[in-house]
């Protein structure tokens, strides 16, 4: 049986605006394992995004567990938490995130600086490792300012990768981009899903959820639907939208 | 996040604005800057003004005779004859503190040589005098305490003296010039001195030994006053009590009687003056350093602006997990890296403005190091001290918010 990458059990984060106490979370369960590709889809409002920073250890519950990797962050305090990140987790953002006037190759090892088990040469190394795997080994030395939006999501998904975490999170990493673009995002996605990383896709376009293994649903902070779902070839459909062109041309 | 890292990280950032950086350093730059110049300006005008005194014999004492008073009537300064030559020998002899002592006669005659004649005072004085007065020979040579024994003719003259005399340049040493009806040789020419604090001319002046003075010109067993050098500087205060002690032993006057003399130090005057020029020096100093205070104003102010402008890059960093110190290190390296670049250029600025200071001002080129080394601790606590806020500010971002700041 695949192990369990995290857990979470009643989890509730209510915040306190003005004298009011708002419910972002009601009370949610879910274990996501080892080798998963899950979406999580909600309308604004619906809590998804306060999830997520809990998920990414930026935030911590006010009542319920969260345990990542056999870690309960219970206890942590914030120098912990952001060790935990460092080494546990890969952030995917949707608008990239990328620092300005800095490389690519500098823009991926920026993880690694903040890990001093690792040494300059090994952080490079790493580093080039990652951007290949995104299939980007010729644009290393690129500034952002010099790479398309799908480019510049593939070098903040090399980030993500380049501490090999336990779990890649992308906060709506598709929301940015061309629906061919997305497609073939997506597609490095299922890539790197097929090579066994644990991916959670935070998202509102039902279509790009299709391409994951399991879709988690949640209105008004509280789970309304959790299950495995059809997935659908993001290449495939790529090629679908190829031929549609060539078909108005 | 070792301090290669932090020092790469912070050195990149300021690359990347090249002009703000520029702008904000030249802060920094203008207050090191003024702050060196001012010292070291202020140092060497006290060196300056220590020298001039220094010149005129800055450990010089002199003594002279108390007024007198005959019937009621003031006789006027130097008037009483109490100096003489037990005076001199036992000042010669009984000191601890003083180095030389020299009698002064001093009247005055027509010179004539040839065609040409010149009226100047006429010094009569023993051969210390030329050291106690800093006085140099240019040629000849000075008479000897022989020549004082046998009241000899001979004679040292200033450069002036010799100017308007030997108007033709011939070399005065071994001329023979009538000082009124007496003849004299001259046997050497002083170095000229220039003129004094008061704007006299210390070259016009004719030095003879005293008891050829005494003797042949004045026919006296007294002198005008007498002058002495401390052993230094900082010995003239109790070189002058030395004095005093003896000379109202000779003098025999007991208890709280009045000195029948009265001496002067040029070392109340040095003190004075330098001390005044201390003052000065401190108060540009401090005037500069307010120059320095409006520059790491500047710091703190540009480093805010940073802070606020890289919200996101914060956010991101503590996303990938940077610690709250990491961040605080990157902007406080950033804000001491930014004053230390500063302070060195200041620093160099400030040593060519003194330089040109020095020059066009004609005085000795200081450099201070007390000041640099101050400075560049300055510039430390300056950038440490007002990178801190915005640094802090910084590290105390909450990640989620700064990710999302726009």
């Amino acid at each position: 049986m695949a192990k369990d990458i995290l857990k979470i059990e009643k989890l509730e984060r209510i915040f306190r605006v003005g004298s009011e106490d708002v419910h972002a979370l009601r009370g949610i369960s879910f274990t996501i394992t080892e080798g998963e590709f899950v979406s999580i889809m909600g309308t604004s409002g619906s809590g998804k995004s306060t999830l997520l920073n809990i998920l990414g250890c930026l935030d911590t519950p006010s009542a319920g567990d969260y345990i990542i990797d056999g870690v309960s962050i219970k206890s942590l305090n914030n120098n912990e938490l952001s060790t935990l990140r460092n080494r546990k987790i890969g952030f995917v953002f949707q608008n990239y995130n990328l620092l300005a006037r800095t490389t690519a190759i500098e823009n991926v090892e920026l993880p690694l600086f903040y890990n001093s088990d690792i040494p300059a040469k090994e952080r490079r190394d790493r580093a080039i490792e990652a951007l290949k795997l995104v299939g980007l080994e010729k644009r290393m030395e690129h500034m952002p300012n010099q790479l398309s939006g799908g480019q510049q999501q593939r070098v903040a998904i090399a980030r993500a990768l380049v501490n090999d975490p336990v779990i890649v999170l992308a906060d709506e990493a598709t929301g940015n981009l061309d629906t061919r673009t997305s497609y073939e995002i997506m597609s490095l996605f299922q890539d790197l899903h097929e090579k066994g990383k644990t991916i959670a896709f935070v998202t509102h376009e039902p279509d790009i959820a299709t391409f994951t293994t399991r879709k988690i649903k949640l209105r008004d902070g509280q789970i309304i639907e959790d299950e495995p779902i059809e997935t659908q070839s993001a290449m495939a459909a790529l090629q679908a939208i190829d031929a549609q062109k060539e078909d108005t041309i | 996040m070792n301090i290669g890292n932090l020092i790469k990280i912070a050195f990149n950032s300021l690359f990347r604005n090249k002009m703000r950086t520029a702008l904000t350093m030249l802060g920094i730059i203008i207050g090191i800057a003024s702050v060196i110049a001012m010292v070291s300006i202020g140092q060497a005008s006290t060196q300056s003004v220590k020298g001039q005194l220094s010149s005129m014999g800055s450990n010089m004492i002199m003594i002279m005779p108390a007024r007198q008073h005959r019937g009621g009537v003031d006789m006027g300064m130097s008037s009483s004859k109490s100096l003489d030559n037990k005076d001199l020998e036992s000042l010669r002899k009984g000191t601890q503190y003083v180095a030389a002592v020299s009698p002064n006669v001093s009247t005055s005659k027509q010179l004539i040589y040839g065609n040409n004649n010149h009226s100047c005072s006429i010094s009569g004085v023993a051969p210390s005098y030329l050291d106690i007065r800093k006085y140099g020979l240019k040629e000849g040579a000075m008479f000897t305490d022989d020549d004082v024994k046998r009241y000899n003719k001979v004679c040292v003259v200033g450069q002036t003296v010799v100017e308007s005399l030997f108007t033709n340049g011939e070399n005065p040493i071994g001329k023979t010039v009538r000082f009124g009806s007496i003849p004299m040789t001259i046997i050497g020419v002083l170095e000229s001195k220039g003129q004094n604090g008061m704007g006299d001319d210390q070259d016009d002046i004719v030095l003879a030994p005293y008891t050829t003075i005494q003797k042949r010109f004045l026919g006296i067993t007294y002198f005008n006053m007498m002058f002495a050098s401390a052993t230094s500087e900082e010995e003239s205060e109790l070189a002058a009590t030395e004095i005093t002690y003896i000379l109202r032993a000779n003098h025999g006057i007991k208890g709280t009687d009045d000195d029948d003399f009265e001496i002067r130090t040029q070392e109340e005057l040095v003190s004075t003056m330098s001390s005044i020029s201390k003052t000065m020096t401190v108060l540009l100093a401090a005037i500069a350093s307010i120059s320095l205070i409006v520059g790491g104003i500047g710091i703190m102010n540009i480093m805010y602006v940073t802070v606020t402008e890289r919200t996101k890059e914060i956010g991101l960093r503590m996303a990938v997990g940077a610690h709250k110190r990491d961040i605080k290190m990157q902007f406080l390296c950033e804000s001491v890296i930014l004053s230390l670049i500063g302070g060195l250029v200041g620093i160099i600025f400030g040593l060519i403005i003194s330089f040109l200071a020095s020059k066009l001002l004609n005085m000795p080129y200081v450099v201070s190091e007390s000041a640099i080394i101050i400075s560049f601790l300055v510039c430390a606590m300056t950038g440490i001290f007002f990178g801190w806020y915005p640094a802090k500010k910084a590290a105390n971002m909450d990640p989620i918010s700064a990710l999302r700041y726009e």
